[in-house]
């Protein structure tokens, strides 16, 4: 049952990190909320229980460092607790500090499994002057908090009784205890109290089930074995025990495994069962005094409880770092993404639905040997709704709120703040806009460098903004939404906008362009040049931004990605950078077209409409063919010529034209012919093949046939 | 395709290699064993666009999309001329990245010996197909180009 018992961490650690960080984005999330408004009880509790249970979390995983600055990030939160000192902007800027620290600390044990050897003895010293400060007020000197509490639930449960004296024994058991009388063998019970910020019980109870076994051997356990194993326990648990050791001998053992706290042994009263009801009805009493009194650890404790499961993993207190580092190699956790049950719950159920097409076909193909056609086509209508649906829905377990990337944004605006001496303010809307995985990973720091291009650049300084009638504070927004097949990401502010005419004449002097290319062109295509490698406006290059290594990077990062990137700006109003990205990566709708003999895939997200074109109404502009549709002018591009398509002979009077976007920017595409709409599968065409970026991939269609796929934004 | 396969697992003594030996017009080439991964016949081609000119498109292997190459029009002779005995050979260098050369046949599978190998070619070998190969082996009487595959498929220059 306790098969396992070398050490392992390494199953909790993706727990440990998941969990380390959400306590992490609590704290910042609290931390902001208490700069603003220092009196607040909420916040202050809820940023006490995060710590609290870091600092146990680090504890338990051995991590000692990170328990350490925890700690005493802890005690200073405990101080505010009871009212002892106030919360200072110097306390707010050690915490973020100490807050950094920790962060640091996790990305080590994500990439290595341990913490690093950075003390961070300047934070500790500071946080533990500021809580001595406090503390020499009171009477009480920093109270080890995780003590007190427990001890007094021990001693009620004392006056109660103990626990272990209400374990009943069965006429069964009772003969071994017979047996175990003539053998001169001591029986006795044990209560054992596990620390309350213990969070691996399970295994703590297993090192005790251990130590006990060596010298004797347990007849009963209250909760039974099963439940024990199964983390089904609150911080006590009661054994009748056989051995000839003493209780003294047995005490010591028991209390020699760390995070128990006390371990009460007595001699056992040996007491027939007599009905369960009563002894039930003590175990509940006493189990519903622990869970009041420990109501604050419970949200702690559990998740770890769902994993830790009946796998009994053995902890001692500084190996588990040791025994990874052998690893270091590849990063510690694999990618994982968290599920919403629910979102499994829709995929089981399409699958049924699969599964009942598939059915309905093999007796539809079964019955009288003949095809009947119509319920062939239902059925078949059936399972290409099933499979979309059943697309959709794994898509969406693919999918993540891109919250997760966003949420460190507002502290970093903050501490741009400080940084840059300018008063500003980030506004963020649609948070919960969701994007695939690996989409999110990838976003993080193209959005960090916008944000930052916004506040260092775009955002003019306090003063100027006063003398321009503007309001002091400056505003960034952070807009994510839908839109179609696409998700759209929007930063913006309201600062300065884009001097069309410094970065006309900065790429000039440059020599990207010559002063003729500049007259020709227009102010848009001007804004497009910041994107080209190499090239920052700013004139005077600051730690925040203007490295030189700027939107290009952030260009070609989102177009790996299958988007695009665009900007926006109007002079003294402000800009605003929208970057579009592909909601899903894979699986596409696409229409399908004919060029000649071939046929090629537009991607759905592309199209705006398809049109029928009157051969005299494409008109001509500067040997450009262009058609004039509901007011706009659109260029149109002939697919076949292009592409070197073959060409069919046949002229015809209309001209189908699929009108695609990308951006502002529209223009007609010329086909042949129209196939139809299509779900398609992307695959690469590798990278040998060297064909200017046009085609974007390729896929197979149903007859084994390959199809290619357009790169619409190429294209335009 | 099977056939292959069992000759791989014949023992062979330490020094030899084994190349397929395939023929482009009137020469033979060798291809060392250990690069292919599978011998196909010909079959529908779709063009890519705007590729390089040797690049004849892709082709569907199973679900897989692969880029098919012309050793004649890489090696600069006529176009290919798609007989019953025209394979395409999958290559793979590295894992997830195969190719497909096209070559007028398929003869046969031959053990070499370090020395049956001639590496030094600069001096017969002039014209441009020298860049792709990587030594001469004799077998018996026929002489074998043996072509560096690397060479061969990870040249980037635009034709």
């Amino acid at each position: 049952m306790w098969g396992c018992n070398k050490m392992d961490v390494s199953q909790y650690l993706e727990i440990f990190i998941d969990e380390t960080k959400e306590h992490l984005q609590t704290l910042s999330d609290q931390l902001m909320i208490l700069e603003t408004e220092p009196e607040n009880m909420d916040c202050i509790n809820e940023i006490f229980r995060a710590a609290h249970s870091l600092k146990g979390m680090a504890g338990t995983m051995g991590y000692k460092r990170m328990q350490r600055l925890t700690h005493d990030m802890e005690n200073v939160f405990q101080e505010i607790r009871s009212g002892n000192m106030k919360v200072q902007p110097e306390l707010v800027d050690v915490l973020f500090r100490g807050l950094d620290a920790l962060e640091a600390y996790l990305d080590n044990i994500m990439d290595s499994a341990d913490e690093g050897t950075e003390e961070n003895e300047e934070i500790i010293n500071t946080l533990n002057s500021i809580a001595e400060k406090a503390g020499s007020g009171s009477d009480e000197a920093t109270p080890d908090k995780t003590e007190s509490p427990a001890e007094e639930t021990t001693a009620q449960e004392q006056m109660d009784g103990i626990p272990y004296e209400s374990i009943r024994i069965t006429d069964y058991e009772k003969a071994t205890f017979d047996k175990a009388k003539e053998q001169n063998q001591n029986i006795y019970g044990i209560t054992v109290y596990l620390q309350e910020s213990c969070i691996l019980k399970a295994a703590r109870a297993f090192l005790v089930f251990k130590a006990l076994e060596e010298m004797g051997e347990v007849i009963k356990a209250e909760p039974n074995v099963q439940d024990i194993e199964d983390e089904k326990f609150d911080l006590t648990f009661s054994l009748v025990y056989f051995t000839k050791e003493s209780l003294e001998t047995v005490k010591t053992a028991i209390e020699s495994v760390s995070e128990v706290k006390e371990a009460v042994v007595g001699v056992f009263d040996v007491k027939l069962e007599e009905g369960a009801a009563e002894s039930e009805h003590d175990i509940n009493a006493a189990e519903t005094t622990v869970t009041e009194e420990y109501n604050e650890e419970v949200p702690v404790a559990e998740p770890v409880k769902k994993t830790a499961g009946g796998q009994a993993a053995v902890m001692t207190e500084n190996k588990p770092a040791k025994k990874q580092n052998a690893q270091k190699a590849k990063p510690a956790v694999g990618r994982t993404v968290r599920v919403d049950i629910e979102k499994l719950d829709v995929l089981m159920n399409l699958v049924s639905e699969l599964i009942i097409a598939k059915n309905g076909l093999v007796s539809t193909s079964a019955s009288d040997g003949q095809v009947n056609d119509s319920s062939f086509n239902e059925q078949i209508e059936y399972l290409e709704s099933v499979t979309t649906n059943l697309h959709e829905s794994v898509m969406k377990v693919r999918m993540v709120p891109i919250e997760s990337v966003v949420s460190r944004f507002p502290r970093m605006i903050r501490d741009l703040n400080k940084k840059l001496d300018k008063k500003m303010e980030l506004h963020m809307t649609g948070e919960e806009t969701e994007l695939d995985r690996t989409v999110i990973d990838e976003i993080g720091d193209p959005l960090q460098h916008l944000l930052r291009n916004a506040a260092d650049h775009g955002l003019e300084s306090n003063e100027e903004r006063i003398a321009l009638g503007k309001p002091e504070v400056g505003n960034i927004y952070l807009d994510a939404y839908q839109d179609g097949n696409n998700v759209n990401i929007e930063v913006r502010d309201d600062g300065a906008g884009i001097n069309v005419e410094k970065v006309k004449n900065k790429a000039i002097e440059k020599g990207t362009i010559t002063p003729e290319q500049a007259a020709a062109m227009s102010d848009k295509e001007i804004i497009d040049l910041l994107f080209k490698p190499s090239f920052s406006t700013a004139e005077q290059i600051t730690d925040v931004s203007g490295r030189g290594v700027g939107l290009d990077v952030v260009k070609t990062k989102i177009e790996g990605l299958g988007g695009n990137i665009e900007c926006k700006s109007v002079l003294g109003e402000g800009s605003s950078f929208i970057i579009r990205l592909p909601l899903t990566l894979a699986i596409i709708q696409a229409l399908m077209v004919e060029l000649g003999t071939e046929k090629y895939a537009i991607p759905l997200g592309n199209i705006q409409t398809i049109e029928d074109v009157p051969l005299e109404d494409v008109k001509h502009v500067q040997t450009k063919e262009v058609i004039n549709l509901r007011g706009s002018v659109i260029p149109l591009i002939r697919l076949d010529q292009l592409l070197d398509v073959e060409a069919v002979e046949q002229e015809e009077e209309s001209l189908t034209v699929v009108i695609v976007k990308k951006g502002e920017k529209q223009a007609g595409l010329v086909v042949d012919n129209l196939i139809g709409q299509q779900e398609i599968v992307i695959k690469s065409i590798g990278n040998y093949i060297n064909c200017s970026k046009m085609i974007g991939g390729a896929t197979i269609l149903g007859d084994g046939e390959i199809a290619l796929i357009l790169e619409v934004n190429t294209l335009v | 395709m099977e056939e292959i396969t069992d000759i791989q697992n014949i023992e062979v003594a330490s020094e030899t290699k084994q190349f397929i030996v395939i023929k482009i017009g009137s020469e033979q080439y060798g291809i060392d064993i250990k690069y292919v991964d599978n011998i196909v016949r010909n079959q529908r081609i779709t063009r890519i666009p705007k590729a390089q000119s040797y690049f004849k498109g892709v082709i569907n292997l199973r679900g897989e999309i692969i880029p098919v190459m012309s050793l004649r029009l890489k090696f600069g002779l006529e176009p290919d001329e798609y007989t019953n005995a025209t394979r395409i050979i999958i290559i793979k260098l590295e894992p997830q990245s195969a190719i497909g050369l096209i070559v007028d046949e398929v003869r046969e599978v031959v053990d070499l010996t370090e020395e049956a190998i001639e590496k030094n070619t600069t001096a017969d070998f002039n014209d441009e197909k020298a860049q792709y190969l990587s030594g001469i082996g004799k077998n018996g009487e026929s002489l074998i180009s043996l072509l560096n595959i690397a060479s061969v498929i990870n040249d980037k220059e635009v034709m």
